[in-house]
């Protein structure tokens, strides 16, 4: 018997979501359901011990419906009370399935647990755009729980162990993959950064963005921005948003030129280690949340800045 | 075609103020969520194409009227609102169950459009939950839509791929904002939408009863801690040595 259930679709998420249940107190007990194919479920099973697998549901994964049938199945197989997945879009879509079948109550893009009064999991998730954090407990007996990728410390292999098949239907679906491909996306990913540079609707100059990236450079950042900037402007990829509709960021150092701080913003870079905000307005949102800030119009100072940058120290 | 599409009532973000860390939901106006708004507005698309009809659900606790207006003029021809006293902070086991009979109740549907999230909460799992209650197929996270005879081409967009599904209605898709931009109703618009029918309805008229609800407790919601220090910076000179001194690669 197990408190939890661990399903993860590919092998890097499974450090993850054994960790989160090692913080719960779930340790080498964690049953873990990895829905890949049978060869990478064996090279899975040599680092992080028993796991069990549903055969065929690693060509079925499109049809969220059979697979979220399927996993109610393995749910009620292994007596798992709390199932614990990747908040990633696949899993979200197939959280809520899965906890309707069982009858659960389900939370999404939780970034942290901990037991609370008679050992209930108390979930944290920012709720209201990103404007605050809800903590909230599931009171239904099975609960399903998807937790944010990147949030949780990833926990040590748990050494070899068997592949067991578990015998469960995989319910007739009626969604037919055509086609999958890879998203067609930037080499850079602004989430891995440990410097960004970001810009906001303040940079109001498209030309300026030649200055941004000078200045990128001498810090060692990569370009990133506020969602308008990409959606409504199209001066930049979509891939380089950061916030609730982006990435969520984690660098050592953001520097945010002409960003006012909206929340739906700040989600995607709170925690970063350093903020530097450039604003005309200091009554903007962002100062409350940086750690530096430098109150100008980038209009005049970019062109020095980036010229003094350049220059390198001294 | 006939098409639902379920949009969200949700505070109107930008207005939400904190007060002592918590946030101060009094007179901030409801608004329809924007992904929902790129969901109706593929829907439109849909409708135009295929001569169909297209539902507005709304479910909510408080007046829905003002909102749904926006959507009837966006180019909804009715909608049903589900206006219940439940509703208020109500968890998406049981929005689902309201929305669920809404559609049951508004009779066939080929297409049920959901946001790929509300703008508030976000958590992402209405679209499912309906999808399970009302035993069709789904797609989440969907980029574009196409009729292709009596099958729905669906594009959806995962963080490394990106998967063509082939789906047969009745089908019920979650959408992303970037879908369809969604329209500014012109005054015309607005004006003939005050003749579009609106039909309010209880949970108990649609016979979703109390035990619906999935059970999740909201213990706290406060505005987190920044504990940020806001130093300000004099001059473009400290600004550079700034940068120098906490840029990660030592500012070149």
């Amino acid at each position: 018997m197990t408190e939890f259930l661990a399903v993860a679709w590919k092998a890097g998420e499974v450090p993850e979501l054994l960790g989160a249940a090692g913080t719960l107190g779930g340790g080498d007990e964690t049953a873990l359901l990895f829905l890949g194919g049978d060869e990478e479920a064996r090279q899975a099973a040599a680092r992080w011990g028993a796991l069990h697998r549903i055969p065929g549901i690693e060509t079925r994964l499109a049809d969220t419906g059979s697979v979220a049938g399927a996993l109610a199945g393995a749910q009620k197989a292994l007596f798992a009370p709390v199932v614990l997945l990747p908040s990633t879009r696949r899993g979200k879509e197939t959280a809520g399935r899965l906890a309707q079948i069982l009858g659960a109550g389900v939370l999404t893009d939780v970034h942290r647990m901990e037991r609370g009064e008679g050992g209930a999991i108390c979930c944290h998730r920012y709720a209201l755009g990103g404007a605050a954090v809800s903590v909230q407990r599931i009171g239904t007996a099975v609960q399903v729980i998807a937790l944010d990728p990147g949030s949780f410390e990833a926990a040590p292999e748990r050494g070899p162990g068997p592949v067991n098949e578990l015998s469960v239907p995989l319910p007739e679906g009626s969604v037919v993959l055509r086609e999958a491909r890879p998203r067609v996306r930037d080499t850079v990913d602004i989430a891995a950064a440990d410097c960004l540079v970001a810009v906001g609707l303040g940079l109001d100059r498209k030309e300026d963005l030649a200055l941004v990236e000078r200045l990128a450079r001498a810090v060692g950042g990569e370009i990133a921005c506020s969602k308008p900037v990409a959606t409504d402007r199209k001066w930049l990829p979509e891939d380089r948003i950061i916030g609730l509709s982006g990435k969520k960021c984690r660098p050592a150092l953001a520097v945010l030129l002409g960003i006012s701080g909206q929340v739906q913003f700040t989600v995607g870079i709170r925690d970063a280690k350093t903020i530097l905000s450039v604003n005309t307005d200091e009554n903007a949102a962002i100062m409350t949340l940086s750690d530096y800030v430098f109150i100008a119009d980038l209009r005049e100072i970019l062109p020095e800045l980036a010229g003094k940058m350049d220059a390198g120290p001294g | 075609m006939r098409i639902a599409v379920a949009m969200k009532p949700v505070p109107d973000l930008l207005q939400i103020r904190m007060k002592d860390r918590r946030p101060v939901l009094e007179d901030v106006p409801v608004v329809l969520g924007a992904i929902d708004r790129s969901a109706l507005e593929i829907a439109v698309e849909l409708k135009e194409k295929t001569s169909g009809h297209i539902v507005v659900l709304m479910a909510g606790d408080g007046r829905l009227e003002d909102t749904v207006k926006e959507a009837l003029a966006a180019g909804a021809d009715e909608a049903l609102l589900i206006r219940d006293a439940r509703l208020n902070g109500a968890d998406g086991s049981l929005s689902a169950h309201a929305l669920a009979a809404g559609v049951r109740k508004i009779g066939p549907v080929d297409l049920l459009l959901f946001g790929e999230g509300s703008t508030d909460n976000y958590s992402g799992q209405v679209m499912s939950r309906v999808s399970e209650i009302l035993g069709i197929p789904q797609a989440g996270y969907v980029r574009d839509i196409v009729v292709e005879g009596e099958t729905l081409i669906v594009t959806r967009s995962l963080e490394d791929e990106e998967e063509i599904l082939e789906i047969r209605p009745p089908a019920a898709f979650s959408v992303l904002s970037e879908i369809r931009e969604p329209r500014i109703p012109s005054v015309t618009a607005i004006l003939k939408a005050r003749k579009k029918p609106a039909t309010v309805l209880s949970l108990d008229e649609l016979g979703v009863g109390t035990g619906s609800g999935a059970g999740v407790e909201t213990v706290s919601t406060l505005a987190p801690m920044t504990g940020r220090k806001g130093e300000r910076i004099p001059s473009l000179e400290e600004l550079v040595r700034v940068l120098r001194k906490e840029a990660p690669g030592g500012g070149a």
